[in-house]
C-alpha cells in the first residue's frame, strides 16, 4: 500500500485540518489540504482513511469525482485560461496555444517540470464582459492577447 | 376485509411488511429484472431495470419505492419493454461482448436479461470491445470492460465486508471501479473473500480460474495426486447439476476420481486434527491466563483482514494452521517417499483460500507450495461438466485410507459456529447426546451475524462470540474496546460461514441457510461426534505427527 515511505511527511498540518472538521467532511478536508499542497498528496490517502473510518478507495473516489481535486502536483502559478463561450469566440484559443507553446506544455501535460507553472483550462469564469480572460493563483486577467500574455508570463518569471 | 393492499398488474396483492415494491413484485410472482438490487445490501437504484407505471402514467424504480396501500401499478407495458431495451442496449453498447469465451458465458445476468428481452443488435458503436483484465488478485479476476457499473461489489465489499478495497472512481463516462490510485486489486487491501465475484452480475469480477492448469496435471502416471474436500462444498454441487439432493460428498469423491485423482481425502478428518490442536492450544491459555481473545484462525481472508487492520490482535490469533494446510503438510509427510511426483489439491468453497496457499508460510524448503492448487467450488462443477460426467448417475464412493474417518465436529467446520460447536464438544466435560444437544439449541447455532454465547467450564464461565461476515468484526472489535471480555472468537469472513463462500455456487440467502442445515444433518449421521474419538487422531499423534505437531500444524503470522 502507499503508506511505505511516509515517514518524512509532516502530517501536524492533516491533523490541524481535521480538527476544524467533522469526520465525515471529506470534501471540506480535501479543500483544505489542497489549499496547503495545491494538490493532494498521496500520503495523505492511507492517513485520512485512518482518521476518518473510510477507505482509501472510498476518499479516492471523491477526490476523482470533482474536476477541482489535483491528484498531481502543480505550479507555483496556476493558469487558468477562460474557453468559455464569450471568451472563445473573442480569441482565447491563440492565448492558450501561445502559452503551452512557451511553457511547453500540452493538453496532457499541464505543469511545468520545475513546477512553476500550471496551465489549465476553464470553461466560464462568469467574467464574459472581459473577455478573453485569464486568472493567475485566482487574480484575474482582463481582455488578453498572445502579447499581453507574453509580457504576464515575463513579469511572472521574473518575479520568481 | 384487510384493505392493506395494492393492484399489481390488475391483481390485488397483499402488502405484509414488504420493505419496497420490487419484493411485493417478485412474490406477487413476477420475476422483475435488476442488477443492482440485492436484499442483504441498500438500495442503490442505478440499473433503473425494475421501473414500474403508476395509473398516472408515472415512472417509479420498484426497489426504491415503499408499498403503499391503494397504489396501482403495472410491470409490463409497452413503455417499460422500450425503456428497459433501450438500458439493455446501451449497456451492450459498452460492454466487451465475447460471450462465447467469457468465463460468465450461460451464467451471465447481462446475457439472460438480453435474450429474455430479445435484443438482437446493439445500433451504437462499443469503445468496449476488447477485454481490460486485471489478474493480479490470486483470488479473483476483474476485467474493466464487462463492468456495468451497478455498483453490487462496491457495497459488497464496503458494507458487508467492511473491506473498502474498491469503489468508484472518477466520472461520468469514465467512471469504473477502481482501488485508490487505481491500482490493481491484488496491490490493494484486498483480503481475496470473493463476494464481490458471488454478486457481480457480469463478468467484471470471476474466480481466478485455477482448473485449466489443474486438468495439465492429471492423468500424467509419474505424478500421484491428492485431493481433499472441504466440509462446505459437499451441499453446494447438487443444484448445478439439476440434482435433488443435499449432501453429495460420495458423488464428489467419485466424480475426482474419473477427473483422475488418485487419492480423495474429506478436509473434515484435518479438521478434527484443527479441534485437537485448537482446544489444545485454548486449554493451555486458560491456564496461561491468555492472551484472550482467542481469535479461530481457519479463515485466510480473516488472517488477511487481520493483518491489514487489526495488526496489534495478531498473537492472540490461534497458531493452528487452517484444516486445508494442516491436511497439506499431513498428506505432504505421509507421500513423501511414495516415489512418484505428488500433486496437492483442494477443494474449497473459497476464493481466499488460493491466496492463503500461496503463502510464503505454507511453503516448504523448496519454495514449493504444500497445496499445489485450491479449486473452488465452481471450478470443481465445471471440471465435472467438461469431463462429462454425468453427476446425477454417479455412483456415490467412500474417501480413501488412510485418512478416511472423519467426525461430526469436522463436518461443521463449514458453517458459522461450527468451530466453536466443535472447540466445545472438545472440552465441555460433558460427552452426554444431552448436552449436545443443549449445545446446538444455546445461541451457538443460527446465521446472525454476530452471536455471544457462554459456557460454565469447572468455576470459570467462558464468553463466547461467533462472528461472520467481516463487517461485523469491526462491531465486535469495538465491543472489545468498550471493556467486553471474550475468551474465544470465531471468525468467518463470509456471511453464514464458509457455506456461503466466494468460491461457491451463487445462491440465495435462504439456499445458503439451507446448505448449513444439511451439514448439521450430516453432523448427526455421523457415528462420531467428538473430534478426540476419531481413531485416526491416535495414530496420528503417535505417527507422523510424534514430536512434530508444532512444526506440521502450526504457523505464527506475527512478522
Amino acid at each position: 500500500m502507499s503508506n511505505e515511505k511516509n515517514t518524512d511527511f509532516d502530517f501536524s498540518k492533516i491533523d490541524e485540518i481535521l480538527e476544524r472538521h467533522e469526520p465525515t467532511a471529506v470534501i471540506a478536508i480535501l479543500q483544505d489540504i489542497q489549499e496547503i499542497y495545491r494538490y493532494l498528496p498521496p500520503q495523505i490517502f492511507p492517513y485520512l482513511a485512518k482518521k476518518l473510518n473510510t477507505s482509501e478507495a472510498r476518499i479516492y473516489s471523491v477526490a476523482t469525482f470533482y474536476e477541482n481535486f489535483s491528484l498531481e502536483p502543480k505550479g507555483k502559478y496556476v493558469i487558468k485560461v477562460c474557453d468559455g463561450t464569450a471568451c472563445h469566440v473573442r480569441k482565447s484559443i491563440p492565448i492558450l496555444t501561445y502559452l503551452r507553446d512557451e511553457l511547453g506544455l500540452n493538453e496532457s501535460k499541464h505543469t511545468t517540470d520545475d513546477l512553476t507553472f500550471t496551465l489549465e483550462t476553464v470553461s466560464c469564469l462568469g467574467a464574459c464582459g472581459l473577455a478573453p480572460v485569464l486568472t493567475v493563483n485566482d487574480v484575474v486577467h482582463p481582455e488578453m492577447t498572445p502579447d499581453k500574455a507574453a509580457a504576464l508570463l515575463k513579469e511572472l518569471k521574473e518575479e520568481k | 376485509m384487510n384493505s392493506n393492499f395494492m393492484i399489481i398488474d390488475g391483481t390485488p396483492i397483499a402488502i405484509e411488511g414488504e420493505k419496497n415494491l420490487l419484493e411485493l413484485i417478485r412474490k406477487a410472482g413476477i420475476d422483475l429484472p435488476t442488477f443492482c438490487y440485492y436484499s442483504e445490501l441498500s438500495v442503490y437504484g442505478a440499473c433503473r431495470m425494475c421501473m414500474v407505471e403508476n395509473k398516472w402514467g408515472g415512472m417509479e424504480a420498484a426497489c426504491s419505492t415503499p408499498p403503499r396501500a391503494g397504489m396501482e401499478i403495472k410491470t409490463n407495458t409497452p413503455r417499460l419493454r422500450k425503456y428497459r431495451k433501450m438500458i439493455l442496449e446501451l449497456l451492450l453498447s459498452n460492454h466487451c461482448r465475447d460471450c462465447t469465451t467469457c468465463d460468465k458465458n450461460g451464467t451471465c445476468k447481462l446475457q439472460e436479461l438480453a435474450a429474455r428481452f430479445d435484443i438482437h443488435r446493439v445500433r451504437f458503436n462499443n469503445p468496449k470491445s476488447e477485454p481490460d483484465i486485471d489478474d493480479s488478485s490470486l483470488s479473483i479476476t476483474r476485467d474493466a470492460n464487462k463492468c456495468i457499473l451497478c455498483g453490487d461489489c462496491v457495497r459488497m465489499c464496503n458494507e458487508v465486508q467492511n473491506v473498502g478495497a474498491i469503489d468508484f472512481a472518477f466520472r461520468g463516462s469514465k467512471m469504473k471501479v477502481a482501488c485508490a490510485f487505481d491500482k490493481p486489486i491484488g496491490e490493494s487491501n484486498c483480503v481475496g473473500c470473493g463476494q464481490c465475484a458471488a454478486v457481480c452480475p457480469t463478468a467484471a469480477i470471476v474466480i481466478k480460474d485455477d482448473a485449466h492448469k489443474l486438468w495439465n496435471e492429471l492423468n500424467d502416471p509419474d505424478t500421484l495426486a491428492i485431493a481433499q474436500v472441504a466440509p462446505a462444498v459437499r451441499v453446494a454441487v447438487a443444484k448445478e447439476f439439476g440434482y435433488k439432493g443435499e449432501n453429495v460428498m460420495g458423488k464428489i469423491t467419485a466424480a475426482l476420481r474419473r477427473i483422475g485423482f488418485d487419492l480423495v481425502f474429506d478436509t473434515s478428518t484435518a479438521a478434527d486434527l484443527t479441534v485437537m490442536e485448537e482446544s489444545n492450544e485454548f486449554i493451555e491459555r486458560l491456564e496461561k491466563g491468555g492472551p484472550f481473545p482467542m481469535f479461530t484462525s481457519c479463515c485466510p481472508a480473516w488472517i488477511k483482514y487481520a493483518e491489514n487492520e487489526y495488526p496489534d490482535y495478531l498473537p492472540n490469533i490461534s497458531s493452528c494452521r487452517s484444516p486445508m494446510q494442516m491436511f497439506a503438510s499431513v498428506i505432504a509427510e505421509q507421500y513423501k517417499d511414495c516415489g512418484k511426483r505428488l500433486l496437492s489439491a483442494a477443494v474449497m468453497p473459497c476464493t481466499a483460500k488460493k491466496m492463503e496457499a500461496a503463502r510464503d508460510e505454507f511453503k516448504d524448503e523448496n519454495g514449493k507450495p504444500y497445496v499445489d492448487y485450491v479449486i473452488t467450488t465452481q471450478e470443481l462443477v465445471k471440471m465435472i461438466k467438461q469431463a462429462g460426467i454425468v453427476f446425477a448417475d454417479l455412483e456415490p464412493e467412500a474417501v480413501d485410507l488412510p485418512f478416511g474417518t472423519m467426525t461430526g465436529s469436522g463436518v461443521i467446520f463449514g458453517v458459522t459456529g461450527g468451530v466453536t460447536e466443535a472447540v466445545i464438544r472438545r472440552v465441555s466435560p460433558d460427552k452426554s447426546l444431552a448436552s449436545l444437544r443443549n449445545l446446538a439449541f444455546e445461541g451457538v447455532r443460527g446465521f446472525d451475524g454476530i452471536k455471544e454465547y457462554e459456557i460454565l467450564a469447572d468455576d470459570t464461565t467462558l464468553k463466547i462470540c461467533v462472528v461472520n461476515g467481516l463487517g461485523n468484526v469491526a462491531k465486535v472489535m469495538e465491543r472489545i474496546k468498550n471493556g467486553e471480555k471474550y475468551h474465544l472468537i470465531e471468525v468467518m469472513a463470509c456471511p453464514n460461514g464458509c457455506i456461503g463462500g466466494g468460491g461457491q455456487p451463487i445462491a440465495t440467502a435462504t439456499e445458503k441457510h439451507k446448505r448449513g442445515d444439511n451439514l448439521y444433518a450430516a453432523d448427526k449421521l455421523c457415528t462420531l461426534k467428538f473430534s478426540e474419538e476419531n481413531p485416526l487422531m491416535k495414530e496420528l499423534y503417535e505417527g507422523i505427527l510424534k514430536g512434530r505437531t508444532h512444526e506440521l500444524l502450526h504457523v505464527n503470522y506475527v512478522k
